[in-house]
This record gives structure tokens, sequence and C-alpha cells, in this order.
């Protein structure tokens, strides 16, 4: 041990250990990568000559968004006005309709079937991008801020009482045995010994869905469902890209303005 | 002890409240309720419409069974698509967003010009939904996917630069100091000191990003930047609806595949 | 080889850490720098290789002035002088190996150092310093899975890569137990003495400092109030110091530690690494 210890000179070159040890793995994971790359991008069907004209463009375009164009304020406020009040309206009645999915989908209070079919609805919902749900609210009510409405309900739901379930689910149980040691019933479990355990942070949920509702509420609108998306999409529509830029830059303000408040209201509820 | 001084040591009447946080919290719902039910009346929504929704809703559904499944071979390709829009798009952000997170994080930015551009790529790159993006890269790189992957870049680069200058804000001062007195460079302190101990959010946060990508790639199809949504589109207006209903159903299944990869994936690397 | 003149310190918020410190090291010795916590030792060594910006005073390395030196001259000053921290500092989610060869940063390009291509004598020095500091056969455990005593060997180890010309020690052993501590303070000081590296060594353990230190610097509030071999280390000394209070248990009785504080005999092949 000691002889081939000092016999051995010591070492010039090192090498960090890879996280794959074994190198014909990880060629084989390199090889995998480089012929994904090669495939999807060969696989898109991208006009090459089109794009190519894209940087000349983009630059002409970025020309045309300067000076942002705030002259037809009025248009601009209805629209940022309706899409606040889509997301108001939705997050309230989100919230409320939220509260008993939210008990269903918690596995550790309720019976397995109620369970089952709220988990499955929370999850159909969920699967589905906003603007699905818009378009699909498009054809079955019709054009107009009752489409975004709806959908900003169905997502607000989704979410906030997946949430409440989560948090059902990872609240400590000895509270509720206790109160259920109590005698009391699955009512007075719920205010006594649920609730004081997740209300704090469905509260926060909240108001962090109403800023994801802000948010959503801009994009909605592109479908036909209501909002300021609706002003902007017909901007682009016409190459009015001046006043899509003053758009763009009232969302970017709306938004930071909804997040900051969100994160505000959260910071006092903690 | 008089009857009176009893009285006011042993009260009959406990509340949880005084009659101030009473009132206060009563401000707060009555607050809440109002701006809810006046942005319910203020869109001006043509409830009659809603009266009939049940039936359309039945309508729907009954000519969405059964679903065309003959039409899948021809949404496959639009599907992989999809995919590929969403991982490219990803793999652009995994590029771009490092140094961005690095000019945000307060200790590596190089000075306060640097700090407040890179937070206002943040902010306007999350505030600008995917699908808005999409409409800006559709008008300059033409229809299809090439515009989807900016698309969704440029959305990404938001959310995982702002974690990521999260997690650079966070890493350990000592470790970064040490490499200081070594005599390193800014970039190798960066490279030795700072980006070893954000790696593993780097990675995290790219894999969830992917995900969340796939379920945005399905829509930008409506704005005409690629994927699934293009098809989705036109057999909508078209009241295809047994088309609809393969598609949903796919987009459904790749959703919750790619969720469970990611979570896997996840798992796996923390 | 260090000169330091009229060194002061004021934090931005006013406070005043150093009141002009004059500080001379002629030759290899390691220099103990003791005072309650609060005192200034490390605002003193953080000036040095400017950690810390002092305020006003000169610092001489070997005849370079570093108190004036631009950004690039700065780093390649910082060199020179080698530092080793009370937590360590390792990156943590890096090896060993890439922890010791961090102190080479400083003479290697970005890209050799992004590809971890450092130059053949780099690496033999990296590995012969592992088994030096006992941590021979190591060098690819990651930071993270050691011991708090090897984190320091490792620290130590980086620190010398740097072949530097001197050494800065911020309380290597504050976080050890007393018997790590021993062994630590041992081993700074043999390597010190092996390469004739001065060493400044911020420690609060008097009875540690001196018995491992060649000299004796002590600091209260901010002022140099005693300079001295240990002999010199007296009752008043310490009182001078630290304030009032009764020293007699502290102060070194020639009382023999050996036994104690052996370090850990290293592994057989250090033996090539201590005869060289
Ligand atoms: N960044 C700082 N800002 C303000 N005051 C500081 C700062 N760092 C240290 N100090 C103050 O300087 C004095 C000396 O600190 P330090 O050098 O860390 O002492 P020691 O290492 O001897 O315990 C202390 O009173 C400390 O509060
Ligand atoms: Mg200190």
């Amino acid at each position: 041990m000691t002889d081939t210890a000092t016999a051995t000179p010591t070492p010039t070159r090192w090498k960090p250990p890879s996280m794959i040890e074994r190198p014909a793995v990880r060629y084989a994971l390199w090889a995998v990568a480089a012929a994904y790359l090669v495939w999807s991008m060969g696989a898109l069907e991208v006009d090459w000559g089109r794009v190519a004209q894209g940087f000349p463009r983009a630059g002409n375009m970025v020309a045309r968004m300067f000076p942002p164009d705030f002259s037809r304020w009025d248009l601009l406020v209805r629209g940022v006005v309706e899409s606040v009040e889509m997301a108001f309206a939705a997050s309230f009645i989100g919230m409320v309709l939220a509260v008993p999915l939210g008990l269903c989908a918690a596995g550790n209070i309720m019976p397995r079937p109620v369970y089952l079919v709220a988990r499955t609805l929370i999850v159909l919902s969920r699967t589905f991008h906003e603007v699905i749900l818009a378009i699909l609210f498009v054809k079955i009510v019709g054009f107009g801020p009752l489409a975004g409405l709806l959908t900003l309900v169905v997502a607000s739901v989704s979410f906030i009482s997946k949430m409440i379930a989560e948090d059902i689910e990872n609240m400590n149980m000895g509270q509720v045995e206790a109160v259920r040691a109590t005698g009391a019933s699955f009512a007075k479990v719920l205010v006594y010994a649920i609730q004081p355990q997740v209300l704090p942070r469905y509260l926060g949920v909240c108001i962090y869905r109403l800023d994801a509702n802000i948010r959503h509420s801009t994009v909605v609108g592109i479908v036909g469902a209501g909002g300021i998306g609706m002003t902007l999409s017909a901007t682009f529509k016409r190459y009015d890209y001046d006043f899509s830029m003053a758009i763009l830059l009232t969302i970017i303000g709306l938004v930071f303005i909804g997040e900051f408040f969100s994160n505000w209201v959260r910071g006092k509820l903690r | 002890m008089t009857p009176a001084d009893h009285a006011a040591r042993y009260p009959e009447v406990w509340r949880k409240f005084s009659p101030r946080q009473t009132v206060v919290r009563y401000i707060w719902f009555a607050g809440i309720v109002f701006v809810a039910a006046w942005s319910l009346r203020h869109l001006e929504i043509p409830w009659e419409y809603f009266l009939d929704a049940h039936e359309q809703v039945a309508d729907l559904v009954v000519r969405m069974y059964p679903p065309a499944w003959d039409h899948f071979g021809q949404i496959l390709d639009p599907l992989l698509e999809t995919i590929h829009i969403a991982t490219l798009g990803t793999i652009v952000t995994f590029g771009i967003s490092l140094p961005i997170a690095i000019i945000s994080a307060r200790n590596t930015t190089p000075n306060v010009v640097t700090w407040f551009i890179g937070r206002f790529i943040l902010v306007a790159s999350r505030s600008i939904n995917t699908v808005v993006w999409a409409l800006i890269f559709v008008a300059i790189f033409g229809p299809g996917p090439m515009a989807g992957i900016w698309a969704v870049a440029f959305r990404s680069i938001g959310f995982m630069g702002k974690l990521i200058a999260e997690a650079i804000e966070e890493v350990d001062a000592g470790a970064v100091e040490a490499i200081e007195a070594t005599g390193a460079s800014r970039l190798q302190v960066l490279m030795i000191g700072v980006l070893p101990q954000v790696l593993p959010v780097i990675y995290g946060t790219t894999v969830y990003r992917w995900d969340i990508n796939i379920r945005e790639s399905t829509v930008l199809g409506f704005v005409g930047a690629g994927g699934i949504g293009i098809q989705l589109y036109s057999s909508i207006n078209q009241f295809q609806w047994d088309e609809v209903s393969v598609m949903l159903l796919s987009v459904f299944g790749v959703v919750v595949v790619s969720e469970w990869i990611s979570a896997t994936v996840r798992e796996k690397i923390t | 080889m260090l000169e330091i003149t009229g060194l002061e310190k004021q934090y931005p918020n006013g406070f005043r850490a150093l009141h002009g410190i004059d500080l001379r090291v002629d030759e290899p010795q390691v220099i103990a720098v003791i005072g309650s916590s609060g005192a200034g030792k490390s605002t003193l060594i953080r000036c040095i290789n400017r950690l810390v910006e002092p305020t006003a005073g000169s610092v001489r390395l070997n005849g370079l002035e570093i108190t004036r030196l631009g950004r690039g001259d700065l780093r390649r000053a910082r060199r020179m002088m080698g530092m080793i921290f009370q937590e360590y500092n390792l990156v943590e989610r890096l090896t060993v190996m890439e922890n010791v060869l961090s102190g080479r940063l400083g003479y290697v390009g970005f890209w050799r150092a992004f590809r971890r291509a450092y130059p053949p004598d780099d690496v033999r020095a990296a590995f012969e310093l592992l088994e030096r500091v006992g941590l021979g056969g190591r060098h690819n455990t990651r930071a993270d899975a050691l011991s708090g005593g090897q984190r320091q060997r490792v620290g130590i180890a980086r620190a010398l890569m740097q072949a530097p010309d001197l050494l800065l020690v911020d309380e290597p052993t504050a976080s050890l137990d007393p018997k790590t501590s021993r062994q630590i303070m041992r081993l700074i000081c043999e390597l010190a003495h092996e390469r004739g590296t001065p060493a400044l060594v911020n420690i609060h353990d008097v009875a540690l400092a001196q018995n491992s230190a060649d000299r004796i610097v002590g600091l209260r509030d901010g002022d140099l109030v005693f300079d001295g071999g240990p002999a010199d280390l007296t009752g008043d000394a310490l009182n001078e110091i630290y304030g009032e209070e009764d020293w007699s248990a502290t102060i070194r009785s020639d009382e023999d530690d050996e036994d104690g504080a052996a370090p850990p005999p290293p592994p057989q092949a250090s033996a090539g690494a201590l005869g060289k």
C-alpha cells in the first residue's frame, strides 16, 4: 500500500467526475439530444424566406411603435377597465365557488367518490389553457365579456380549490381530532379546526389569483371574450403599431401594479 | 368581591374580536363584495344569453360525442409541432435567461443602470402573455412555428430570469467572497462562485417552465403561431365538434404526460 | 514584507472600526491578532486585501502599495494573499479538487477555468497539498459532504494553492471543536513556517494564540494596544487588550499539550510530500 502510493507519481491531470458516470450512457444521451434537435427543427414547417425578412420587419415595426400613440385613450381606458372588472368579478366568484369544490377535493375529510369527482373536475379545467376555455365559452354565450368572465371564473375556481384541497390534506390532523373529540359535528369541525388552519393561505391564494386574473384578462379578448385583448389584436390586424405599443405599455403597467398590490396584501396577511 | 367586580372579571360575553376589529372586518367584507358587484354590473352582461347556456352546453357535448378518431392522423403532426415549439422555445430561454438573471440580481449586477434594465426586461417579459408575444412575432416572422418558438422564449425569460435572480441573491456570499479573494476575475467569480450554487435552480425551473410551455403552445395557433391551435381554431369555427373533441382529448393527454415527466425529472434532480 | 501605516476604516454608517493601525512584518512569522469581539480584527485583515476598502492609510506588500491599485492590479495583488475564513467559505456544490484549484483562478484564463483544464503543475500541486493537509484521496468528494475540520483543511489548501506571499486567516478555528481547533491551528503554523510565508491569524482563543504564534498583536476598539512575543503577554497586557479580568487560568502555564493536539498521522503518502 505504502509502496504503491509513493511509487505512483502525483497525477498532473484531473477531470471533475461527471454527473452520469458511464461514458456510454453519457454519449448516448448527447446523441439523443442532438437527434431530437435535428428532427424537431427539420419537422417544423418554417418558411425561411419569410423568416429572413423578419429582421428588417422587426426594425420597421419597432420604428413604427415609437412614439406610442396614446391619443385614443378613451378606447384604451374602456378596454383596460373591462379587463380589470372581469378580473375582479371572476376572482370574487371564483373564491366563493372554490370553497365547496376545495373541500370536496380534500381526500382526508371526504368520502372517496366525492373526492374523485372533485379532483377530476379540477384536473380537467386546469389542463386547458385559458384561451381554449375562452373560445369554447364564446361559442356557448357569444362574443363579449361574459365569455371572458366565465373563463376566468373556471380558471380561478380550479386553481383556488386545488390549493385549498392541498392545504387541507397537509394540515395538522391532531387539531381536527381534538375538536372532533369534543363531540363536534362536521360543520363545527370545519369552523373550529379546519378554517383557522387554512384561512390565511386561502386569502393569500385568492389575492394571488386576482393578480393572475388581471394578466389573463388581457388575452382572452384575442378570441373575442372581452377586455383590452380585443382592442390589442385589432391594432395588430391594422398594422396600427403605435397604438399597439401604447396598449402593451399599459398592460405592463397594469400587471406591475397588480403584482405590487398582490405582494403588498400578502405581506400584510403574513 | 362585589357583584360588579365579579362581572367585570368574569364577563358573560366573550368575543374574539373587539368591536373596532369587528367593524373593520365588516368594512373589508363589504368593500370586497361591493367592488365585485359593481364590476359585474358595469360589465353590462346580457344575462339573457346565459339563460339558454345549459342547452348550448348540452348541444355541444352531444355533438362532440363520439369523437372522430379517424381524424387523429391529421392532428398528429400539429401535436408534435406543439411539443417542438415548447421544447425549442425553452432551450432558447435556457440560453438567454442566465445573463439576464445575473444583471437583475442585486449582488451580481454591474451597476444600477444594468440592474434597472434587467428588471425591466423581466417585468415586460412576464406582463405580456405568450399569446400576445405570438401576435408580435407573427407580425415579424410571419405565421408559423418560428413565431411560436420566440413567443414561448420571450415569455419564459421573465419567469426563469426572476426565479434564477432570486436564487442568485440568496447564494452563500462567503464562498463568493473567498473566490474574489483569490484574485479571480469577475467572470470567474460568477462561474466558480455563483453558478454552481444556482445550477439546481436553473435546471429545476427549466423543466418546470417546459411543462408550462407545452400548455401555452397549445393555443399559439389561434393567432397563427403554429401548433395544434391552428386546427383547433378552424374546427371550432366550422363547428366540427367531433374533431374538436379529439383534439381536446389529445391536448389533455399531452399536457398530463408532460406534467408527469416534469414532476418526475424535478424530483430526480433535487 | 508587509507594512501597514496609519490604516483607518470608517464604515458607511459612520462607525470608525480602525483608528490608525501601524504594523510591520519583516520576517516569515505567524502573528496572532487577538482582541475581543468587535475590536476590529476582521476589519484589519479585510482591509489588507481590500475585501473591505480602507478609508485612509497605506498597506504595502513587498513594496507594492495595495490601497491605490485599480481593479485589475488589485486582482493581481490578491493572488499574492491567501485567505482562510472562519466559515470555510467553500463552494459547497463543487468537489474538493475544484475548490482547491480555485486558488489558481487569478493565474488562469476564463476558458481554462470553465473547462476545469488547469495546467499540469497546478493539478500536481493541488494533489500534493491535499495529501499534506490530510485529505489525500478525497479529491472527488463534494465539499458539502465534509466535516468542519475537513472543510477548513480544504480552505487551507485553497489559500496555499495561490503560493501566497502572505496568509490572511480570519478566526480559522471559531467554528470547530477544541481538539480540531488545535490541529487546524498547528497545520496552519507548520505550513506557514515550511513555506516561509508570514501569516496574520485572527483568533480569540488566547491560550491557543500563545501556544502557536511567534508574535502577538492585540487590538482594542480599533487601536493596536499590544505587540510582542507570546511570553510578553502578561496579565497586565491582557487587561489592556480585553479589560479587567482574572487571567491566571488563561495564561500559558507551559503545560505540555502535545498528546491531545497531535495531528492524526496523515495517510502514508504524505511522507513523500513532507520530505519535499
Ligand atoms: N459593514 C459594517 N458596517 C458597519 N459597522 C461594521 C461593519 N462591519 C463591522 N462593523 C463594526 O466594526 C467593528 C469591528 O468589527 P470586526 O472587524 O468584525 O470585529 P472583530 O472581527 O474583531 O470581531 C464592530 O464594532 C462592528 O460592529
Ligand atoms: Mg471577526
